[in-house]
Parts: C-alpha cells; sequence; structure tokens
C-alpha cells in the first residue's frame, strides 16, 4: 500500500511525515514523530491517556485516524510547558502529589488543560466531569481533582 | 424505591513482609567521582513510591543531601537479590538493606576524608548539606565530591557500600505450631459509609473514615498519597471488579477496560485519613509500610456496612447491583440495621 503524505502543526511546529492508510494518530505521534507522552493504555477509545488536543479539543489520539488531522494543530503534553516552566497544571499536580505511577498523568493533564482553557474556573463537578473519560488505576482521583482546582484558583491555568 | 444509609467497620492487623526463605533483599551503594551516590537495586518502583523512600533512607544514613543520591532499579538480571515488591515489604526490607549498605559506605567515605584532612574519622561528621568537617571545627572541612575525587583518583578506594536484610528463618514449634511469620506488624481501622438503593441494588460510597498506623511515615505526602489511591483499589475489589462472568458462561465476562468494572473519578467520596506513628524496632528509621493494608480493611467495612443498611450479608465478591438485589429479595424486602 502506498504512503500517504500528512503534514500538520505538532506543539506549534509544522511536521511532514509518510502514514499508511488506517494508522492512528497515537501511532503516528509515537513511532513517527518520536513524541512518547500520549500513552497506549487500551487502543480502544477506554481510557484516555492518550488524550491529546486538536486545534484545542480534547481528542483519543488512538481513535483518530493520522489523515484527519491534515493541517490542524495537534497538541500534547511534551508541548505545554514552556521552555524550562513547567505549565501551572504540571506543577499543581506535582505539589499535589497528582501521579503515582504516573502512567494515566498525560491524559489527565491534556483533559484538564482542555477545560481550564475554555473554563478557567471549573467547578469540583467540572473537574470531575473532565475528567471522567480518563482512568487511573492507581485509583488517585482525589488528588487528581485537587491539583486541577489548585492550578484553576492559581489563575495562571490557561497559557 | 428507597435509598438505605449504612456503616460497617474493620480491622486489620498487618504483617510487613514474610518469612518463607528469610524474604531477603540486597542493595548496593557507591559514589561516584561527582561525590554524587548511586543507589543500585533489583526492587521494583510500580508507583508505590520506592525509589523515592530508598533515596531518603540511603541520603540520611549516608549524611548527604537527597539530591545527592540516584537510585538504580534498572535491571534485575545484573542488580542486587531482591525478592520483589509484594507483602507490603518495600520499605521494611529494602529500606533495611540500603540503610546497612549506606553505613558501610559511609564509613569508606568517612575514612576517605580522614585521610585528606589528616584526622581520625572517629572526629568527623557530615552536615546533610554535602560536606564532612571535624566536629566542633565546621572551618576545617571537605565536600563530599572532594572526597570521592580523592578516594577515586588518589588513594585508590571506592567509597562502597553492601547491604542484606535477612530475617532469621522461623521454625514451627511442633507442640504448638507456634511460628513467628513476620517481624513487625501494621494496624488500621475503617469505618465506610454507604448508600443502598433498594430498587438497583446500587451500593454508592458516602464516606470513609480511616486511622492507620504502620511505623514512621518516612515520606508522609507518599504514605498519604498511597492511602487515598488504595482505598479506592479496596472499594473497585468490593464493588466493581471482576474478571468471573456475570452470565451466563465466561464468554460474557469483561475483556478491556471499556467493560471491565472500575471505579471513575465520579465515584470518588471523602475519605478522611489518620496516621498514627508508632516506630518498629526493627523497621528503617522505624518506617513498617503501608503497602497492600492500605486495601485490605475496606471490603469487610463495605460488605458490614451493606449489611447495616438493608440487612442482606454479601459474602461474595464483587457485592454487584444484583447480588443485592437478590438477597433484598429472598429475604422479602430491605431490613436496615440500627445504625452505627
Amino acid at each position: 500500500m502506498s504512503k500517504i503524505p500528512l503534514q500538520f502543526r505538532h506543539n506549534g511546529r509544522e511536521v511532514a511525515i509518510f502514514v499508511d492508510g488506517g494508522t492512528n494518530l497515537l501511532v503516528a505521534l509515537r513511532e513517527l514523530i518520536g513524541d512518547m507522552t500520549p500513552k497506549f493504555g487500551c487502543g480502544q477509545g477506554g481510557c484516555g491517556a492518550c488524550s491529546v488536543l486538536i486545534d484545542g479539543a480534547l481528542h483519543l489520539s488512538c481513535l483518530t485516524l493520522a489523515e484527519t488531522v491534515a493541517g490542524r494543530s495537534v497538541e500534547t503534553l511534551d508541548g505545554i510547558k514552556q521552555g524550562p516552566q513547567l505549565h501551572p497544571l504540571q506543577r499543581a499536580f506535582m505539589e499535589n502529589f497528582a501521579a503515582q505511577c504516573g502512567y494515566c498523568t498525560p491524559g489527565m493533564l491534556m483533559a484538564a488543560k482542555a477545560l481550564l482553557d475554555r473554563n478557567p474556573q471549573p467547578s469540583r463537578a467540572e473537574v470531575v466531569e473532565a475528567i471522567s473519560g480518563n482512568i487511573c488505576r492507581c485509583t488517585g482521583y482525589e488528588p487528581i481533582i485537587n491539583a486541577v482546582l489548585a492550578a484553576a484558583s492559581g489563575g495562571r491555568a490557561s497559557a | 424505591m428507597t435509598r438505605h444509609r449504612g456503616r460497617g467497620i474493620a480491622s486489620v492487623n498487618y504483617p510487613i513482609g514474610m518469612n518463607l526463605g528469610g524474604d531477603p533483599s540486597q542493595a548496593l551503594v557507591h559514589s561516584n567521582p561527582s561525590g554524587k551516590f548511586t543507589v543500585a537495586l533489583s526492587s521494583i518502583d510500580l508507583g508505590q513510591g520506592m525509589k523515592s523512600v530508598t533515596r531518603q533512607i540511603c541520603a540520611e544514613t549516608l549524611g548527604v543531601p537527597v539530591e545527592d543520591v540516584y537510585v538504580d532499579t534498572a535491571d534485575s538480571d545484573t542488580g542486587p537479590h531482591c525478592m520483589g515488591s509484594f507483602a507490603s515489604r518495600g520499605t521494611h526490607r529494602v529500606g533495611n538493606a540500603v540503610m546497612a549498605a549506606a553505613r558501610e559506605a559511609r564509613g569508606v567515605m568517612m575514612e576517605a576524608a580522614a585521610e585528606e584532612l589528616e584526622v581520625n574519622a572517629a572526629d568527623l561528621e557530615t552536615d546533610g548539606r554535602g560536606n564532612i568537617h571535624v566536629k566542633g571545627a565546621p572551618h576545617r572541612s571537605i565536600s563530599t565530591k572532594d572526597v570521592a575525587i580523592a578516594a577515586q583518583f588518589k588513594q585508590g578506594k571506592t567509597i562502597s557500600g553492601r547491604g542484606i536484610f535477612l530475617v532469621p528463618l522461623s521454625d514451627v514449634n511442633p507442640e504448638t505450631g507456634e511460628m513467628s511469620p513476620a517481624t513487625c506488624y501494621a494496624h488500621a481501622c475503617l469505618v465506610a459509609e454507604v448508600e443502598v438503593d433498594d430498587e438497583t441494588g446500587e451500593v454508592a460510597m458516602i464516606r470513609m473514615d480511616s486511622a492507620y498506623e504502620l511505623g514512621r511515615a518516612l515520606n508522609p505526602r507518599l504514605v498519604e498519597q498511597q492511602l487515598v489511591g488504595g482505598a479506592w483499589m479496596g472499594v473497585s475489589h468490593a464493588l466493581y471488579e471482576t474478571p468471573e462472568p456475570y452470565y451466563p458462561d465466561p464468554k460474557h465476562g469483561p475483556r478491556d477496560f471499556v467493560e471491565y468494572l472500575m471505579p471513575g473519578p465520579g465515584d470518588i467520596c471523602p475519605h478522611d485519613i489518620a496516621v498514627l506513628e508508632r516506630p518498629a524496632p526493627d523497621g528503617p528509621f522505624g518506617a513498617k509500610g503501608p503497602g497492600e493494608m492500605c486495601a485490605n480493611p475496606v471490603l469487610p467495612a463495605i460488605a458490614n456496612a451493606v449489611f447495616n443498611a438493608v440487612g442482606v450479608r454479601i459474602d461474595d465478591l464483587p457485592i454487584t447491583p444484583e447480588k443485592v438485589l437478590r438477597a433484598i429479595k429472598a429475604q422479602g424486602g430491605a431490613r436496615p440495621q440500627a445504625r452505627r
């Protein structure tokens, strides 16, 4: 099968790759671009570990055909810090001990960022809803919810 | 349709580690010429924080800043032997091994420093900030980095230490059957409050209150994190998780994250935790370990709370809505027990 040329913005940088038809965005990001921050959890949209933002909206990269992001902007956890500065959400996760094994953390951070970008002062219920598609197998939801609320009340959440 | 509140309690007496074959773990500590230390372990950190805790134990024992210690758990083929990360044994067993290794390495480091400062090693102390100085004379000082360089390039010494922790094998008394399977025990008590819907059979968590006695909490935030998350693994075991089929045969069992029931962020309820610290005499800096115990009392407490709420005794996990409904039906309706 012939490869398909694909061009899109990856964390603000223009990238051009060749993908096989049917390649999902998660595989394109991890194996072709080398961005390992979106994680492979279940590969079927059940866990949220692969969450990325496409044109600012939260998507499961394992269920997104790579071809569909042509010309669009894809943001992953790798792109949310600014230089050496952690994103306020990353700092809040660190300060609230919101990661145990850490496998869900990239997806949680992207889900939280999508929320704070559109709603900088969410209620607790809104935070719970925003991360409800993300599984934390260490069951550390409480500190994760607290971290998102802390980042929001810090007033610097949206970058 | 009525939602019935119920409260249940459970207590745990939990052995730290086990005593099959002595339950040994080994650690090796060595310095690099940069004056930083590496702890080599085969023990696995799967999110419980063992790397952080062994790093603290090593730094404290050596008398150097925690930033100067790196814990390497890279390869169990080439690393020193460890029985494994189970039985709530990591902090206690591995921690003790790291402490022994760090103590030996500290001895070499102090000897090397003594040679550089031309004093007796017994007259030296560490300041915990990366320097070694003569007791009472802080200006007679040398950095651990300079000691490491001197040891490596001048004295021809390796600043290193070996550590193992091995519990003497406990024999069974043939007369009484008595033995000592563990050297120390942690304890917990947990109260679970639930709400049982007598129309759907669903059990919702309302709140948990718990107290854990686990020796000295070497890293209180990691302990709290483990207790928070671990309690929900207990809830999950009690109410949701099973690889067994519901009906009619195993083909209908859960196969993946979509079908396998687990708690999500919306199921979480308040959980108030009290940590009591009674240092264990044989623990590293008095530590035992929260480990598996953080999930254990939750299951019986929830089963008791369900009984308290609707009067049915479910003794088969998980406590699914179907089991609760069948049991309520069998006894002719919900029978709330006296509120405890």
